[in-house]
């Protein structure tokens, strides 16, 4: 078993927010949507906003990552989670709100808005409403 | 010799300050446990920042990176925690030495970005630039207020209006001692390797070193101010504990000389009657 299964550390500032044993491991980066199996190369990547899905033995968990980084080696990744929560942490009307101002602002494109800042605020919103449905 | 009211006035006075700083302590006592937990708890995040950053740093060598290589201006920056209370003995006071009593630090060349009242009224006398004044973070720290401050701080630095930056703090060793500590955040040094944990060479990257250095760089700075705030309110309330500590046994101290003060004077008095009182007898009989 012990080769099949990888050894998953999610830590934020505040907590350790998992730890544990997986098969697989999923969530979105930088470079675009990323599985890890154990095994995998050692690899630095940058965490987008997204769904961090826990492939454990008997079942799947689902989480809201938003932002942090993850070092992953063959049999251990330890995910620096900044913001991170599961589904039941997440409310969804604010969520909901937090969606529809992010799509106001880049849809009006006021001046001086920051585009980097809104587009964030809209992947957020949007990770969070995925993980709860 | 003072008479019997004034030592008991002076006495009940001293028993209602030995009240209070014994009060404070109790406070503080349940607050530094509090206190301390969370520091230990956000202690895993920063042992891994640190690990990673360094595994990073050692993989991609002496690169030319903004972050890496001291700017160009004399300015220095420089984030002081302290308390928004006093009481808590030398804690802010220590604080405030190391940079005062630093000769690599001008008076004219620094920027300070000062979170807790205490040491901002001091630095504000001694005249230094305060950049910010940041009270409320202290209270309870949260990462994005934390985030915020590392954002206008990465942007002077980018801006070339400073060329150094450095965080003031206390780190908690342990309930009695704290030890004030000046810690250079930008340029990042290139971290001691002797230790073991580092991933040797085979550490790869997505997005490349650079681009990795960029993102990650702020994201390790905010996490040692953090992680130095957590120290921070853990040290106030250790400091405030033994300074009321002592002044709770001080006062007792106190107590006690006036208390044997006040016996004597009772039992002079006492004296004075009864040699009055047999000394009047006499002359009748």
């Amino acid at each position: 078993m012990a080769e099949k299964e990888i050894e998953l550390r999610i830590i934020t500032p505040e907590r350790v927010f998992y730890e544990g044993e997986a098969e697989m491991v999923e969530f979105n980066t930088t470079e675009g949507e990323i599985g890890v199996y154990p095994g995998h190369i050692p690899l630095t990547v940058i965490v987008k906003p997204g769904i961090l899905r826990i492939h454990e033995k008997d079942g799947e968990r689902i989480a809201a990552l938003h932002s942090g980084f993850a070092e992953i080696l063959p049999d251990k990744i330890s995910i620096l989670a900044e913001v991170i929560e599961w589904p039941d942490e997440i409310d969804e009307k604010r969520a909901e709100e937090a969606l529809q101002r992010a799509k106001e602002r880049l849809k009006n494109k006021y001046e001086n808005l920051d585009v980097a800042r809104a587009e964030t605020a809209l992947q957020r919103a949007m990770a969070r409403i995925n993980v709860i449905k | 010799m003072a008479s019997m009211r004034d030592i008991k006035r002076r006495r009940s006075s001293i028993q209602g300050t030995q009240q209070i700083t014994k009060a404070m302590k109790l406070v503080s006592t349940v607050k530094l446990q509090r206190a301390r937990a969370a520091a230990e708890k956000s202690q895993y995040y920063f042992d891994s920042m640190y690990r990673t950053v360094g595994s990073i740093l050692s993989r991609v060598g002496h690169i030319e990176h903004r972050y890496l290589t001291p700017g160009d201006s004399e300015r220095k920056a420089v984030v002081v925690i302290t308390s928004n209370r006093g009481l808590a003995g030398g804690y802010n006071s220590n604080v405030v030495k190391l940079i005062t009593r630093n000769d690599a630090l001008k008076k004219e060349d620094l920027d300070v970005y000062a979170i807790g009242n205490k040491g901002r009224e001091v630095f504000a006398r001694h005249g230094y630039t305060i950049r910010e004044d940041l009270p409320d973070i202290i209270e309870d720290p949260l990462y994005s207020e934390v985030n915020e401050l590392t954002a206008r701080l990465l942007k002077s630095y980018e801006n070339g209006e400073v060329g150094e930056i450095y965080l003031a703090y206390t780190f908690f060793k342990n309930t009695v001692s704290q030890e004030p500590r000046l810690l250079k955040l930008l340029p990042v040094e290139p971290l001691d390797q002797d230790g073991d944990g580092f991933v040797d060479s085979v550490m790869n990257f997505e997005p490349e070193d650079v681009e990795a250095i960029d993102m990650i760089i702020p994201k390790y700075i905010s996490s040692l101010i953090y992680g130095g705030l957590k120290e921070a309110i853990a040290s106030e309330n250790g400091a405030r504990m033994q300074a009321m500590d002592n002044a709770t046994s001080n006062a007792e101290e106190m107590i006690d000389k006036l208390s044997l003060q006040y016996n004597r004077a009772r039992q002079g008095s006492i004296t004075q009657e009864l040699t009055e009182i047999i000394a009047g007898s006499e002359a009748i009989g």
